[in-house]
């Protein structure tokens, strides 16, 4: 299997829900378990909503989707061009938040990171981060 | 969502359904904060039954009314929780401070 496809959404919170459900119809051409789709849909959930309300500081921004089904894997990279992180690092660390007044877990990385094969992220402070995750769809 | 009030149990009953993420916690936040001030409930229980779909918002959520109960001396338990939104929970040992209710046999 080999496609492609690209997403442009605005960093409005009500798009978490459909950029989730978007990047899940199109790995449903892999034909994943309901495990795999769940595993997916969290992840890309987390990485959108951290563009909005980091990237963008729940502002007007763009954030784009990339995926590729490249034989039983999917490849997703999520970006804004947002603020940016000072210290990836401490940010992936579990617990870590920079908004605990939001009611934030400090959980999403952890769950990008342990539901997903691969996972990195880039981040340039004031130009933007992007998230690059891999899954594999076991046959 | 749903909220229900027992008054001879003093129990709070808030029953959650759809997607939990960032964009719906939202208004069940502002939702349960008023029944827990409204109601100071002995207990509440966070019913899961309807949810298809949860993040890491929802741990922050939940988390976050929680200690609003607790400021009134609440106790705090959880039922019907899938298996998807459990292994969230999991990730950060919610269970340990907001108990799983004993599963109820389905009639
Ligand atoms: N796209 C982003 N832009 C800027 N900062 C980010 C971005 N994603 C994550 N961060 C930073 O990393 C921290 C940890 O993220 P995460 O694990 O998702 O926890 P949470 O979203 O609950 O704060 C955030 O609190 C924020 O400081
Ligand atoms: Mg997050």
């Amino acid at each position: 299997m080999d496609n492609e496809m690209k997403l442009e959404i605005r960093s409005k919170s009500c798009n978490e829900a459909f950029a989730r459900i978007v990047v899940a119809a199109f790995a449903s051409q892999l034909d994943p378990t309901l495990e795999e789709i769940a595993d997916i849909k969290t992840a890309v959930s987390e990485a959108v909503t951290n563009s909005i309300i980091h990237g963008y500081d729940s502002k007007d921004g763009v954030i784009h989707i990339n995926c590729k089904l490249i034989d039983s894997s999917i490849e997703i990279e999520i970006i804004d061009y947002g603020k940016g992180i000072e210290n990836i690092d401490v940010a992936k660390q579990p617990l870590y938040t920079s908004k605990p007044e939001l009611d934030r877990s400090g959980m999403g990385f952890t769950i990008m990171e342990s539901f997903m094969d691969f996972f990195s992220v880039e981040s340039i402070v004031g130009m933007g981060t992007k998230i690059k995750m891999r899954k594999e769809i076991k046959k | 969502m749903l909220v229900n009030y027992e008054e001879h149990t003093r129990t709070l009953v808030i029953s959650f359904d759809g997607e939990i993420d960032h964009h719906s916690c939202a208004s069940m936040a502002v939702i349960s904060d008023d029944a827990i001030k409204k109601y100071l409930p002995q207990k509440l229980i966070f019913d899961f039954r309807g949810v298809k779909f949860m993040d890491s918002a929802g741990i922050g959520m939940i988390i976050g009314r929680y200690k609003q109960l607790i400021r009134f001396g609440g106790k705090a338990e959880m039922q019907n929780v899938g298996d998807d939104v459990k292994r969230i929970f999991n990730m950060v040992g919610i269970f340990k401070i907001i108990p799983l209710a004993k599963e109820k046999e389905e009639v």
